[in-house]
């Protein structure tokens, strides 16, 4: 059990409690916030764009093709661009911090 | 035109094939409208290749399989299907439902089962300031005339099929450019192959960027400004294409009058009913208490909804409960 910090759409930071085996799109929807997740996580959509803080980058697997892809279909796509559903979280992600992509 | 049947079921996933079914079991005939060209909705849209593993029976099934299954299983009871249009407006006329879709088709019905999923399949806007000023004059998402950009600038933008065929195709006629974020390209290897060429024989201009606003006044677009990275650059354009694949949304159902809880169709758990008497919920637009949006759970809810649908369309006849491994009633209309 660990905490990420995902900033919303309105700049506001919420504390989320993350377990692991759960991933990141889960936290973030199954705490009630904004994160649209249309296909449920089967990496079929671009809903869950969140935008990962630098320093939380290199602890993640990099995007594989089908992230890549999908991503294809989001808007305002950077560096730090990630799908939500693909990023399991762990202990290693204790205190992440994110933002919510704009809808 | 017009149509009649004992039940029309909105959307044709694979919880509105199986209420064909279900329906046709009790002899009641369904016609199907869809949104999308083709039948399966997210299953053959967003996962036809993916393997589902909590279908009941079935260890492993792509969302292709499933949707070919359970048209298998529909087959007997020669549903009607009406594609590529929305369910937009319903009347209640007489002891029936008018349901008028956005082509215009006119389909009476006893029942109205909505099994919409997560809504509509409609183009995924880009979220540019003042982008809908434009919609359908400048920007389109979908190609209908083609004549429209003859010799017009237009500028493409995505990495999927839709995106590298209309480059592809409008190359021809129009002066086109293709913008991606990257130059590699989700869509068919033919499509990316037939583009590459085309852009060495300088008849599709590529350039890497990221759609950031549109110019232009009322009337017509003028320009678009694009990023790549940190980079801000501009392009003169009569037209925009964006694809960016599709989005689902509840749509027009949301102004019939039923009862909603964000954005799901509330109803109850013995006959699937919404607040609207004769309007049906079953699937993943469904609400309530301990609602699992599984597939499996469509088909119970399907079972159950067609039970009430019998009593509605043959209210003095008595529904004997029948199972299909000994009906002879029931192997007559499978036709086994």
């Amino acid at each position: 059990m660990g905490t990420i910090k995902v900033k919303d759409r309105d700049d506001n930071v919420h504390q989320l409690t993350a377990e692991s085996g759960s991933t990141i799109m889960e936290v973030i929807r199954d705490a009630g916030l904004d994160i649209e997740a249309a296909c449920g996580g089967c990496c079929a959509c671009a809903t869950c764009h969140v935008f990962i803080g630098e320093e939380w980058l290199k602890k993640l697997n990099s995007r594989d093709d089908d992230e890549e892809s999908m991503l294809d279909q989001a808007f305002y796509v950077k560096d730090n661009s990630r799908l939500g559903c693909q990023l399991e979280y762990t202990e290693e992600l204790d205190g992440m911090e994110l933002t919510l992509a704009p809808e | 035109m017009s149509h009649k049947t004992d039940v029309v079921v909105i959307g044709a996933g694979p919880v509105s094939l199986f209420a064909v079914f279900e329906l046709g079991l009790l002899n009641l005939k369904c016609h199907l409208i869809d949104n999308l060209g083709k039948i399966g909705g997210q299953c053959s849209e967003l996962y036809p290749e993916k393997p589902i593993y909590d279908i009941p029976s079935r260890a492993r099934i792509t969302g292709e399989e499933l949707i070919g299954e359970l048209m298998l299983q529909a087959k007997p009871f020669d549903p009607v299907f009406h594609l590529d249009q929305q369910a937009d407006s319903i009347e209640k006329v007489g002891e029936k439902w008018k349901l008028t879709t956005s082509s215009n088709t006119i389909i009476q019905a006893k029942c109205i089962v909505i099994a919409a999923g997560a809504g509509s399949f409609v183009p995924r806007r880009p979220p540019l300031k003042n982008i809908e000023l434009f919609e359908n004059k400048s920007v389109f998402y979908s190609v209908r005339d083609k004549s429209r950009f003859k010799n017009k600038k237009i500028l493409i933008v995505g990495g999927g099929d839709s995106a590298l065929d209309w480059a592809n195709d409008l190359a021809s006629i129009s002066d086109v450019t293709l913008m991606h974020r990257r130059k590699e390209f989700r869509a068919s290897p033919d499509s990316v192959t037939k583009m590459l060429e085309l852009e060495k024989n300088k008849k599709i201009k590529f350039v890497f960027g990221q759609l950031d606003s549109l110019l232009g006044n009322e009337k017509k677009l003028n320009a678009v400004k694009y990023k790549h990275g940190d980079e801000e650059f501009s392009i003169e354009v009569d037209y925009l294409l964006p694809f960016f694949g599709l989005k689902m949304e509840l749509g027009p159902i949301a102004n019939w009058g039923i009862n909603l809880h964000e954005n799901l169709i509330k109803v109850d758990t013995e006959k699937f009913e919404t607040s609207v008497p004769g309007i049906f919920a079953i699937g993943d637009i469904n609400t309530y208490p301990g609602k699992l949006k599984l597939i499996l759970s469509g088909f119970h809810e399907s079972a159950l909804m067609a039970q009430k649908c019998f009593a509605y369309c043959y209210p003095d006849k008595k529904n004997v409960f029948r199972y299909t491994t000994s009906s002879k009633d029931l192997h007559k209309k499978l036709g086994v």
